[in-house]
């Protein structure tokens, strides 16, 4: 395999297990959802885009969920494989290596993977000030829709964020 | 006499499309929050003859603080002190629509999901599942005490 030959199958490996980035303001939930996804899924927090963990991260979220970052959360087992099944379909397929590297341990050792722990999340995130992620409006990183107001609708343009102090920071992009 | 015919069968139509949009439209499980009190009610007075559910003590449990759950201690952590007004869930920030019927009409008229909230809320605030006659109580309260 020529030089050419492997820099070429490189680049394509990089582009393909690139993080969403160019595409990461649009994430809907997909429409083969089963009916049970946003009831199960979506009550106590947003109903999250499949695509934003990997297939293994989902598994060991959905295959824990009487630890679910501190909660029992157990649903009945034929409900749990058919969003198992979903989540998988359409889960992040980037590169396992190249996501977990850089990934910060979760507070809890017994806690699943988090999306907010990712590092496509902590740097689209990263001129967010901490004091924000504080505020009583906001709470937690996973509540998406308390900055991103079409949240819901899988909508994250910067355009869309809802906040008046994140306005200023919508003007320099 | 034949636009007499024509109207007739158009109302017709129209009240069988009605009849079976309105025979349609419930799900299977819908019920009244009047419907869930008494089940509740009358599995507590199974239990307990003669109880009579209680407004009172409905916002009782509504209120008080437990020590099972340091970020959930009482229903009100997340509903806020009044069930009429929008909440937020302590640990994800997510807004939480009214819990009582009269600022939310959806509530309390899904058997199931009532169930699952009571088992999961009750476990997590209160260390243990709710009995028939708090939840009966607890009813009582959302529709007329609050």
């Amino acid at each position: 395999m020529s030089i050419l030959r492997v820099t070429r199958s490189a680049l394509l490996a990089a582009v393909l297990t690139t993080p969403l980035a160019a595409s990461a303001d649009k994430m809907p939930i997909p429409a083969d959802a089963p009916a049970a996804f946003r009831a199960e899924c979506g009550d106590c927090h947003m109903a999250f885009s499949p695509a934003l963990l990997t297939a293994p991260d989902w598994r060991r979220v959905v295959g824990q969920l009487d630890q679910h970052y501190g909660d029992n959360v157990r649903i009945d087992e034929k409900t749990r494989g058919e969003i198992e099944a979903f989540l998988i379909r359409h889960a992040s397929t980037r590169n396992e290596r190249t996501w977990r590297r850089d990934r910060a341990a979760p507070p809890h050792r017994s806690d699943p993977p988090r999306l907010t722990g990712t590092p496509w999340f902590r740097r689209e995130h990263r001129e967010v000030p901490a004091s924000l992620w504080r505020d009583t409006r906001v709470v937690s990183a996973s509540n998406c829709p308390a900055c991103h107001g079409r949240a819901e609708e899988g909508s994250f343009r910067k355009r869309e964020l809802a906040l008046p102090e994140l306005q200023r920071r919508k003007e320099h992009h | 006499m034949l636009k007499t015919v024509l109207r007739a069968a158009l109302s017709t139509t129209f009240v069988t499309l009605a009849a079976a949009i309105t025979l349609a439209a419930p799900a299977a499980s819908a019920a009244t929050p009047a419907q869930l009190l008494n089940t509740y009610a009358a599995e507590a007075a199974r239990q307990t003859p003669g109880f009579q559910p209680s407004a009172q003590r409905g916002a009782e449990l509504y209120a008080r603080r437990f020590t099972a759950s340091e970020k959930m201690p009482a229903c009100a952590t997340c509903h806020t002190d009044s069930p009429l007004q929008a909440g937020r869930h302590a640990v994800t920030g997510k807004a939480i629509k009214p819990l009582a019927p009269r600022a939310e009409p959806a509530r309390f008229t899904d058997p199931a999901k009532v169930e699952k909230w009571f088992r999961r809320n009750c476990s997590e605030v209160t260390g243990r599942e709710c009995s028939a006659a708090e939840k009966a109580d607890f009813i009582r309260f959302m529709t007329e005490g609050s």
